[in-house]
């Protein structure tokens, strides 16, 4: 009997990898526990271990072979006097057994996959500098940190493993090596210390970036961010400023459940004295975190970690930047408003594509990109246009970002509306582990749709 | 050490005045409506900021706490401007938007005036990484009160400056009690500058009633701090002769505790020295006597007649 080994899921994101090295050959013996591959993932390079013993029949992918789906078969381990069948096309009982698998896969991979629509917006395409080549958001991030250090020595990096582990999630690959361990510096797992040193670092001068290895984790440090970062300027009359950009992955995850997967978009919105980004592609992410590290004031940005792998193209001019505090108007449209912002940018696409076609409404999207100070020029400009406006972002509903939204469009639009505002958010609980009802309590392409039928009136 | 001369001598007699007529003074006003919000007076601790005032440069950076006025005189900033901060006038160090517990002076490396418990610890410690990242051979003196010696972010503070060898002087200042609850009630292990030991931070503890055993420990462990040693903790026991707050009745404590603690009055152990030495007479000693309650008055008058901040300073300074 032989046994297939298949590439396995080592991060919670992962949906595929890349095969670095063997660390067997074809007509070893393997025991369970041996390692038998280094695997490159989203995230590190890693060994992984046999599950099963037999002999090594065959060795399905070489060396460096990359973008390897996740549950694929790689090699085949089984008893050597048996008859080896290499099956190339496997019994049909293990064919339903494996698409079972793969439509599990799919379905997971569906609440993170990022490159659901990845068309560039016009305004993108328009851009002249655009590269040929496509980044990620990772890399977009990681070069953009480059640069400016490259331009200022006040700048510096800490957090939890960024420098010697290359970044919890790669996005400070390289960074040590370049810049050294006095600008690149692991703190210990200690946010309301490190976030408070940063913070009387900027108060002096330097402009450090400060990564939390999640924005859950910053809640360990909130105190510092509000009363000492976001204050100060305020309290001292104007005299110390802080200089500061806090980054990170924020939002959900894959299946990390309740404490790792909270969206922190409104909390910090809501206080006077901080600035808010939340870039959405890789072209964003670079003009924008060169606007937050360039910025004389505190600024959170909220990555997305689902968003890392996301491909596209970007800028490549060292001063290419984007202004805090503008919108993007990512499609036009004549029918109704979607104002949203990060990963919600990518099913808002989605959702508008099916509007198109099973409906025939143009909907105009609006990527906030910034979310304090918030762009309520372009918002108001859209409404007044289409009449009619949903919001779509992955936080609670009790008091978020579309919450206010609704109350400056009621405002200073009233009677531009059609139809009341909808927000479509979050379920309004803790985030739970099951991957179904992580499902339900996202924001979904069909959540959207419903809103934009019912500001349209179809039933 | 450096000998100490005659008119360091006079300097700290009249720096220690200027404190304690300043908060006097600054008691009246509040008594007067004229001072709002929380006010903590500083009466009885002067020893400790003046003898550490004693031994600084003037590149050096300073954090404290909420309990300020006194570290501000001692930075040698105008009473005028600090009292015109606690009536909230345009004249503050603040323009008027922090008041008592969040005035700063970027000019003079004094960085607050903090009104969270044990903030200024992690912060102070982060103006040290700033000036050892920038090679410069200035160190920070953070004041920390005994009640945040009980708070976290302390301790991340100092695992943190130990790990990275920061140029950071911790001072506590031990003055008894925590709001109303006395170090006893609130700390298990009662010599809180031991506690860098677990982080191999050297420590010691100093009577604060008795400027030159301040200025004595803080010589040795600036120096200490400024040779790139890392941090150095200093214990200073000190007592606070007023309530917490303006509000605090203080009813925690005996009468007889205080007055203890008023027989070894800091001014007045100066003052004995300085006439014991002959360094000045007693005439000498009445002119700055004098001289200091007219400076501290002109300062109330000051700060009683500055404007109000214009409405348009509501929304200015939030961003720059």
């Amino acid at each position: 009997m032989s046994t297939e080994i298949l590439m396995p899921a080592l991060s919670p994101t992962m949906t595929e990898g890349n095969l670095s090295k063997w660390l067997i050959k074809k007509g070893d013996t393997v025991k369970a526990g041996d390692l038998i591959a280094e695997i490159e993932t989203d995230k590190a390079t890693m060994e992984v271990e046999a599950v099963d013993e037999g002999v090594v029949l065959d060795l399905l992918f070489k060396e460096g072979e990359a973008n390897i789906p996740v549950n694929k078969a790689i090699a085949i381990i089984g008893d050597p006097n048996e008859k080896v069948e290499v099956k190339k096309e496997a019994p049909i009982e293990k064919v339903i057994e494996e698409k079972k698998i793969e439509k599990n896969i799919e379905t997971k991979i569906e609440n993170k996959k990022a490159d659901i629509i990845d068309t560039p917006s016009p305004k993108i395409e328009e851009d002249r500098n655009l590269s040929s080549e496509e980044i990620t958001m990772r890399q977009a991030l990681r070069d953009t940190m480059a640069e400016e250090m490259r331009k200022d020595n006040k700048v510096f990096i800490l957090g939890e493993e960024v420098a010697e582990y290359q970044g919890a999630y790669k996005v400070t690959q390289g960074l040590l090596q370049e810049f050294g361990k006095e600008r690149v510096l692991d703190t210990p797992i200690s946010e309301h210390g490190f976030t408070g040193l940063a913070v009387g670092a900027a108060f002096k001068g330097l402009r450090p970036i400060l990564e939390f290895m999640t924005f859950n984790f910053s809640m360990q440090a909130i105190d510092q961010i509000i009363n000492s970062a976001a204050k100060t300027l305020y309290m001292s009359g104007g005299q110390i400023n802080c200089s500061i950009v806090f980054r990170g992955p924020n939002g959900a995850a894959a299946q990390v459940a309740a404490q790792h997967s909270q969206d922190f978009s409104s909390w910090y919105s809501q206080v006077p004295g901080l600035k808010v980004i939340a870039p959405s592609t890789p072209y964003n992410a670079k003009g924008l975190l060169r606007s937050a590290i360039s910025d004389p004031n505190p600024v959170i940005f909220l990555e997305n970690e689902i968003l890392y792998g996301l491909k596209g193209p970007v800028n490549n001019d060292v001063n290419f930047s984007i202004p805090i505090g503008k919108a993007n108007i990512e499609q036009e449209g004549k029918d109704l408003t979607i104002v949203t912002y990060s990963i919600m940018l990518q099913k808002s696409k989605e959702a508008a594509l099916r509007l198109k076609e099973e409906y025939n409404l143009d909907a105009e999207i609006i990527d906030l990109q910034t979310l304090r100070p918030l762009d309520t020029e372009t918002i108001l400009n859209s409404v007044k246009k289409t009449n009619r406006l949903i919001t779509v972002e992955e936080s609670w509903p009790f008091g978020s970002v579309g919450s206010e939204i609704a109350n400056i469009v009621q405002r200073d639009a009233f009677d531009y509306l059609d139809s009341p505002v909808i927000k479509v958010n979050s379920a309004d609980v803790p985030m739970p582990y099951a991957l179904s009802l992580e499902k339900l309590y996202l924001p979904q392409v069909d959540d959207i749709i419903n809103a934009a039928k019912k500001v349209s009136y179809i039933k | 050490m450096k000998k100490l001369q005659k008119a360091d001598y006079i300097k700290m007699y009249s720096f220690m005045l200027k404190i304690r007529r300043f908060e006097e003074r600054a008691a009246q006003l509040y008594g007067m409506g004229k001072i709002g919000g929380f006010c903590h007076l500083y009466i009885g601790q002067e020893a400790v900021v003046v003898g550490i005032l004693m031994t600084i440069d003037k590149n050096d950076s300073v954090v404290t706490t909420y309990r300020d006025h006194g570290h501000m005189i001692a930075r040698g900033l105008d009473p005028k401007r600090i009292m015109a901060e606690l009536t909230g006038r345009e004249d503050g160090y603040s323009a008027g938007k922090g008041g008592s517990m969040h005035m700063f002076s970027k000019e003079n490396n004094f960085y607050g005036g903090h009104g969270i418990v044990g903030a200024q610890v992690p912060i102070g410690t982060g103006i040290a990484f700033t000036h050892k990242y920038n090679g410069e051979k200035n160190i920070c003196r953070t004041y920390i009160g005994d009640g945040a010696m009980n708070n976290g972010q302390v301790f991340e503070a100092f695992n943190l400056a130990a790990l990275w060898k920061l140029p950071v002087l911790y001072i506590i200042e031990n003055n008894k009690y925590g709001m109303g609850t006395s170090v006893d009630r609130a700390a298990a292990g009662l010599d809180l500058y031991k506690r860098g030991e677990a982080f191999g931070i050297p420590g010691e503890k100093v009577d604060g009633m008795n400027i030159f055993s301040v200025i004595e420990a803080a010589d040795k462990a600036g120096k200490y701090v400024r040779e790139g040693n890392g941090p150095y903790i200093i214990e200073v026991q000190t007592y606070r002769y007023r309530g917490h707050s303006m509000s605090d009745p203080a009813k925690y404590r005996t009468k007889e505790e205080l007055d203890n603690y008023k027989q070894t009055d800091p001014i007045e152990i100066v003052k004995a020295e300085i006439l014991k030495k002959k360094i000045a007479t007693n005439d000498e000693i009445e002119k700055i006597n004098k001289d200091t309650l007219e400076l501290i008055k002109n300062a109330a008058e000051f700060a009683t007649n500055s404007p109000f901040p214009k409405d348009s300073e509501l929304y200015t300074d939030v961003y720059l």
